[in-house]
């Protein structure tokens, strides 16, 4: 069989892998992502209003304050086996809230835990999120930079 | 082109197995007739690759203790696993004080290994030999995948790693179910790309080597009782029917998976089971049972592996995949002669 041909072939044969592969649900991804990471937001709301009114907290300490709260859940609830099952399930509503980076540093690191603490653990930590953080600081400053030449211009 | 096919005229056979598997696995169909079910998967041990490797132990140590042999009399143990490096087997290996084979040929281990025991036996080399391999979910996520713990959402594609492993003593005499025949597999590569579409990227592979068996063996696919695929899962089996009808073979009829059988599909298992214990422990426990009780008389055994690794997905390669098949089938006579066994061959 030539290249051309080969090519051909994998080509018709993708073609009809695809059309009898079990679609992915969109519909019903987006609106559980919508009802679970609507509710993490929730629970973030209801921290909010708490500490405001019983800790009397505002402004960035406030914000500081009920992120810690939400990562110590994420990461808790990580480490108690529920996390995956919730994300199973989420489409990528609990993915997106901080409550999901939480989960992307501690399920590495509680994996690789067995090949210790300094090559394991802390190595394998930052696998999954750490391409979150260098595309995240990356979109940041490209933002930035925008946001800049359009002051000059004085359109913001 | 070349002959792929070896039939064995001196039959080596099947003495006895040995199986253990997962909870998950146990509550499934087929797991149920495994030696030992296991509450805990990780079997006692503190990390998941420990445990697959006690398992494969287990399974090759159940599989002489009832094949009544001994320890001292076995010739060779072949056997291979998922991991990189092959660890389990290897560290299994060092448990037992006989020669060695590792292989590697992914989630198709047992029929490869199963093949070279039988090649070794029928030329006369060796007269006892172990063949075995497993798998496990939690330390194959780990490498080919996401860390356990992490939530995300499963493609409906995907297949579920199969926690266990199975064993198998093979001999030149002991048994009437015999291995008649081996097939081994080309690699076959039609271009998938998605790792969680392993069931697409493997049937092909099957069903090069299921017509090349029934060709070189001058065979029609009625002939087999099953023709038991390793693990394709629900969607490459629909896809292995359908290429192997293109070709004018029909295998609707008689053909099974063990992926598919393995799992009650009830949480989050999509196509069935997927890894090299899936194969080697349907075979192992509930197809054994059922031709050592006489039910089933010929099976082809035709276990697919996808060849790919991290690295060589990472680089956005296609996954080259391979499929080698064994016939087992019932002798007429307990021990068969080999004058005799040579007439048979062609059934």
């Amino acid at each position: 069989m030539t290249g051309k041909h080969r090519e051909n072939y994998n080509r018709n044969y993708l073609q009809y892998v695809n059309s009898f592969d079990p679609p992915t649900k969109h519909f019903k991804n987006c609106y559980r992502a919508f009802m679970v990471g609507g509710f993490i937001c929730c629970i973030g709301q209801f921290f909010r209003y708490m500490l405001e009114y019983l800790l009397g907290l505002s402004g960035d300490e406030l914000a500081g304050t009920v992120s810690i709260l939400l990562i110590f859940l994420g990461t808790l609830l990580t480490g108690l086996g529920v996390y995956d099952r919730i994300g199973r399930n989420a489409g990528a509503g609990s993915i997106v809230p901080i409550t999901g980076f939480a989960n992307s540093v501690a399920s590495p690191a509680m994996e690789f835990k067995t090949e210790g603490l300094v090559y394991g653990l802390a190595a394998k930590m930052f696998t999954v999120a750490g391409p979150i953080i260098v595309y995240g600081v990356l979109a940041g400053a490209a933002t930035g930079i925008v946001y800049y030449i359009l002051g000059l211009f004085g359109a913001v | 082109m070349g002959l792929h096919t070896v039939t064995f005229k001196n039959k080596p056979c099947i003495v006895s197995t040995g199986t253990i598997a997962g909870p998950k696995e146990v509550q499934g169909i087929v797991g149920k007739y495994v030696d030992c079910p296991l509450q805990d998967d990780t079997f006692g041990e503190d990390t998941y690759e420990k445990a697959e490797c006690k398992m494969l132990s287990y399974a090759i140590s159940k599989a002489i203790e009832k094949s009544g042999f001994g320890r001292d009399n076995i010739d060779l143990m072949v056997s291979g696993d998922l991991l990189n490096q092959i660890i389990s087997a290897s560290f299994a290996a060092r448990d037992f004080d006989f020669p060695f084979l590792g292989v590697y040929g992914a989630c198709s281990t047992m029929a490869e290994a199963f093949a070279l025991a039988a090649c070794l036996i029928d030329a006369g080399y060796m007269k006892r030999i172990v063949a075995a391999t497993g798998s496990h979910f939690s330390s194959a996520e780990r490498q080919y995948r996401f860390p356990l713990e992490q939530g995300t959402t499963r493609p409906p594609q995907s297949q579920w790693t199969v926690t266990g492993a199975g064993g198998a003593v093979i001999a030149d005499s002991g048994s009437d179910i015999c291995i008649t025949s081996a097939t081994f597999g080309k690699v076959v590569d039609y271009g998938v790309t998605d790792v969680n579409n392993m069931g697409a990227a493997m049937a092909p592979a099957a069903c090069s080597t299921i017509l090349r068996h029934l060709q070189e063996r001058k065979l029609d696919p009625g002939y087999y009782d099953l023709i038991v695929t390793g693990d394709l899962g629900a969607l490459g089996s629909r896809i292995v029917k359908d290429l192997t009808w293109e070709k004018g073979v029909d295998i609707s009829e008689n053909h099974i998976d063990c992926g598919e059988i393995i799992y009650k599909v009830i949480e989050d298992e999509f196509q069935g089971g997927s890894g090299a214990g899936c194969s080697a422990v349907v075979f192992n426990s509930y197809l054994y049972r059922e031709l050592k009780a006489g039910k089933l008389n010929k099976i082809l055994l035709v276990a697919t592996g996808a060849l790919l690794s991290t690295v060589s997905s990472g680089q956005g390669e296609s996954i080259p995949c391979i499929a080698h098949a064994v016939s087992i089938e019932r002798a007429k006579e307990k021990a068969p002669m080999p004058a005799k066994a040579g007439k048979k061959k062609e059934g």
